[in-house]
């Protein structure tokens, strides 16, 4: 099969995709995983649910995206991810189920137990995917036990290895910093203070993972020889790191929404690190580097990719700008008269 | 039993069916509330804001559980149809991928301005943003059916490195198949969410509660319903026949025809008898009427289903019945929108109608799934049409992977679907909320302090 610059912008892409879903359904997830510790009454919860009210939805479309660009750009990579991965995924999109009636169906039944049934729906809806994406984003970094013929031997415990738990832990962490970020932005009076606290402690937890991580990327996988090949990509650890350390001097100024983007560019640097990393290879194998599912042997046709980066160099930015407008547009707090609404969540 | 394919195929199915329960009404409804809400940005009659938001709120509840159940289906093409995804991902997964990003970027992003943003924007933005969660809705089922028109009838591609590569994007984005498919469905989609706002209309008018208020609603919903009643028969029939040229084994199973013959008649009443190939009962023909709808010919030449080795025939008694009984409801819905059609101005005086129509509601469902069943089961033993088997385009994955996660969609689905219902029933029964007196401003200029 030919190579073409068209399978090197789809890689960046597909990075890009993924990174950017886990930035923005990242702190829904962390909102879910919040919501008993965060809020001590209803009033409080109903406020954690509407400071994602109206954007959860949009933010969950990046991941259809993401799974759509897998598949129209590396269909071997999609057909091998996600079949190798069969039980954990099918787990994320239960959780995801779950999570997403959630959010409608918790205001519509007037009974305590009925909206207990949904909270314990959303963190669990919120906690799975958190924890299974990082570990199978671990896993992709270190190398799947695929063949030549991408049939995976093992199983999902194959998956629980070290280092996968640390990309699972990570992942947790990471969402539950920038969720509580969210509800510091979102939120008034002794919620806020409750959510800036716990930006604040899991941020200690979450920079010690971090490098964890990184460090135990260099011991166990190869994801760093990209970087030692190429400096200039060091940028992208780098750009990692000062984006964690910016968190917490936003979070001391009051600078709430500059602390809630520090923590988006430190998802999405992370990710990147990630993914940079595995370039060319989209999945490596880890029995034989020459079974790795990589741009050249995974990819669609030339034709498709150049079909499909016409479309995303016309929709994608498009998209970006009245998902921005949507965010400018809910962008205050949510107040407790506006949960007498019938808007309201 | 522990067959993958066989689990793959019933999971699929589970998945499909379930998800389409919930489609429809998103496609139909989603206009009908903006027309509601355009009527009442052009009159300023409180009684159209009220309609959009009522039929709104359950078109929200619908809403949710039609998009979670639509992610897996797309994953699922990943998990359980691994060989396929690989073999036909150049064409079918980039029609994915562009649905997701022109359409349900959008969709889901303005029902979300639409549902918190009563009192953010003005009315007219307001009803732009239903218009655009409608619009995008459509445009999504148009890519979806696009990808399920070429699985149908492959064109544009060419095999190449052992799987389909695509040849010409034109041709896959102007396949006939998909189109037609595209204009039934939609037109199915509008008749079924007529029918949900004329049966809830009816049940209300029938118990003289918010008279003035369901009679509007009634009023949009007959003229909306018969339009497309008719659109959907007419459409029907170009889309047999063109399902006559292309497919030509899933015709002779949806007539259950046996053996070729020209000139072929269509007999009302037919029992097919797969075992034996043979029906067991055929009474009542209409001369030359088969040939004259399947190819607009009276001569015309029907293929039978012996033309073809046993192998390469789709089930013939599931095909039959979802196809007969699908043209029965359709037949039925015609002659049910004229009944309305005819009473739209003062439904209240017809009683049986009002009494017959909830029962209506659930026909249309009913429909859409019986034309999914000939569309999907007809096409069988192909995955895509003279192309790939089902049998090579599953996951080598582990049966008992699939049979638990089968077990696994049965019961949440259950669950979800009766929740939904339940709620979608219950907020119908409740009917619209009286007159607002206040609006509450929630953009009020005071000071954010902390």
């Amino acid at each position: 099969m030919e190579q073409n610059i068209f399978q090197i912008i789809w890689f960046i892409l597909w990075g890009v995709l993924w990174a950017v879903y886990f930035m923005l359904d990242g702190f829904d997830f962390g909102i879910g995983m919040l919501l008993p510790f965060a809020a001590k009454n209803e009033t409080e919860r109903r406020i954690m649910y509407n400071a994602v009210g109206p954007v959860w939805d949009g933010n969950e479309v990046w991941l259809v995206t993401a799974g759509g660009a897998t598949f129209a750009a590396f269909p071997t990579t999609y057909a091998v991810m996600f079949s190798a991965l069969y039980t954990p995924l099918l787990l994320i999109l239960f959780a995801l189920i779950f999570r997403g009636v959630t959010f409608e169906f918790r205001g519509k039944e007037d009974s305590p137990i009925w909206r207990t049934i949904w909270d314990v729906c959303l963190v669990l809806g919120s906690f799975l995917p958190s924890l299974l994406f990082g570990v199978a984003f671990a896993n992709f970094f270190k190398g799947l036990p695929i063949d030549a013929q991408g049939i995976m031997h093992g199983n999902t415990l194959t998956l629980l290895n070290p280092y996968g738990l640390i990309g699972g832990a990570l992942f947790v962490v990471m969402f539950i910093v920038h969720g509580a970020i969210w509800l510091t932005v979102k939120s008034n009076g002794e919620l806020q203070k409750r959510a800036k606290k716990i930006a604040e402690r899991f941020w200690i937890l979450e920079i010690i993972l971090v490098l964890v991580f990184l460090a135990v990327s260099g011991l166990t996988t190869d994801l760093w020889t990209n970087y030692v090949i190429h400096k200039w990509l060091l940028i992208i650890p780098a750009a990692a790191l000062i984006a964690y350390f910016a968190i917490p001097a936003f979070l001391s100024r009051a600078a709430y929404w500059y602390a809630w983007f520090a923590s988006s560019a430190a998802i999405v640097f992370t990710v990147a690190f990630g993914i940079a990393g595995l370039f060319p290879r989209l999945i490596p194998s880890s029995l034989n580097p020459a079974w790795s599912l990589t741009i050249y042997n995974s990819s669609s046709s030339p034709l498709t990719l150049k079909v499909m980066t016409v479309v995303a160099f016309i929709f994608v930015p498009l998209v970006i700008a009245y998902q921005i407008w949507t965010y400018k547009l809910f962008s205050d707090k949510i107040k407790p008269e506006f949960l007498k609404t019938d808007e309201a969540y | 039993m522990f067959d993958v394919v066989l689990l793959s195929r019933l999971q699929f199915a589970v998945a499909t069916l379930f998800h389409f329960l919930f489609v429809p009404l998103t496609l139909g409804l989603s206009l009908l509330v903006a027309i509601y809400e355009t009527l009442y940005v052009k009159t300023g009659d409180e009684d159209y804001k009220r309609a959009a938001k009522f039929w709104g709120k359950l078109f929200l509840i619908n809403f949710a559980v039609g998009v979670v159940t639509g992610i897996t289906l797309e994953f699922q093409f990943g998990t359980n149809w691994s060989r396929y995804s690989m073999y036909v991902g150049d064409i079918f997964g980039s029609l994915l991928a562009i649905e997701a990003t022109l359409a349900f970027f959008l969709e889901s992003t303005f029902i979300a301005v639409w549902h918190f943003g009563w009192n953010r924007l003005s009315p007219k933005l307001h009803a732009i943003c239903i218009w655009l969660v409608a619009i995008a809705g459509n445009i999504s089922a148009l890519w979806i059916l696009l990808a399920n028109g070429w699985m149908q009838h492959p064109v544009g591609y060419v095999l190449r490195n052992n799987r389909a590569e695509l040849e010409s994007f034109w041709a896959v984005i102007t396949n006939p198949f998909g189109w037609l498919e595209f204009f039934h469905t939609t037109a199915a989609a509008y008749v079924l969410a007529g029918f949900f706002v004329l049966g809830i209309s009816a049940w209300h008018l029938i118990r003289k509660n918010e008279v003035t208020f369901f009679k509007k609603s009634f009023r949009v919903a007959a003229i909306w319903t018969l339009v497309f009643s008719i659109f959907l028969v007419i459409n029907g029939d170009i889309h047999g026949s063109h399902v006559a040229h292309t497919q030509p084994t899933k015709l002779a199973a949806m007539e259950s025809i046996w053996e070729t013959q020209r000139g072929a008649p269509l007999y009302l009443l037919v029992i097919p008898d797969e075992a034996n190939e043979r029906n067991k009962i055929e009474l009542l023909p209409i001369p030359k009427f088969l040939s004259f709808i399947s190819y607009h010919d009276l001569n015309a030449e029907v293929k039978g289903l012996k033309e073809w080795p046993k192998e390469e025939r789709p089930p013939v008694a599931l095909t039959f019945w979802s196809f007969r009984a699908m043209i029965g409801l359709g037949l039925l819905f015609l002659f049910m929108s004229i009944w309305a059609f005819v009473k739209r101005l003062n439904p209240e005086t017809d009683r049986k109608l009002l009494r017959i129509l909830p029962w209506i509601i659930p026909l249309p469902y009913l429909g859409c799934e019986l034309g999914w069943i000939v569309a999907e089961v007809g096409r069988q033993p192909w995955i895509v049409y003279g192309l790939m088997k089902t049998t090579e385009a599953v996951s080598p994955v582990a049966p008992v992977q699939v049979a638990i996660s089968l077990i696994a969609f049965t019961l949440v689905y259950t669950f979800l679907g009766l929740i939904g219902f339940y709620l979608i029933f219950k907020f119908a029964r409740r009917g619209p909320k009286a007159k607002e007196t206040k609006v509450i401003e929630i953009t009020s200029a005071e000071p954010i302090t902390t």
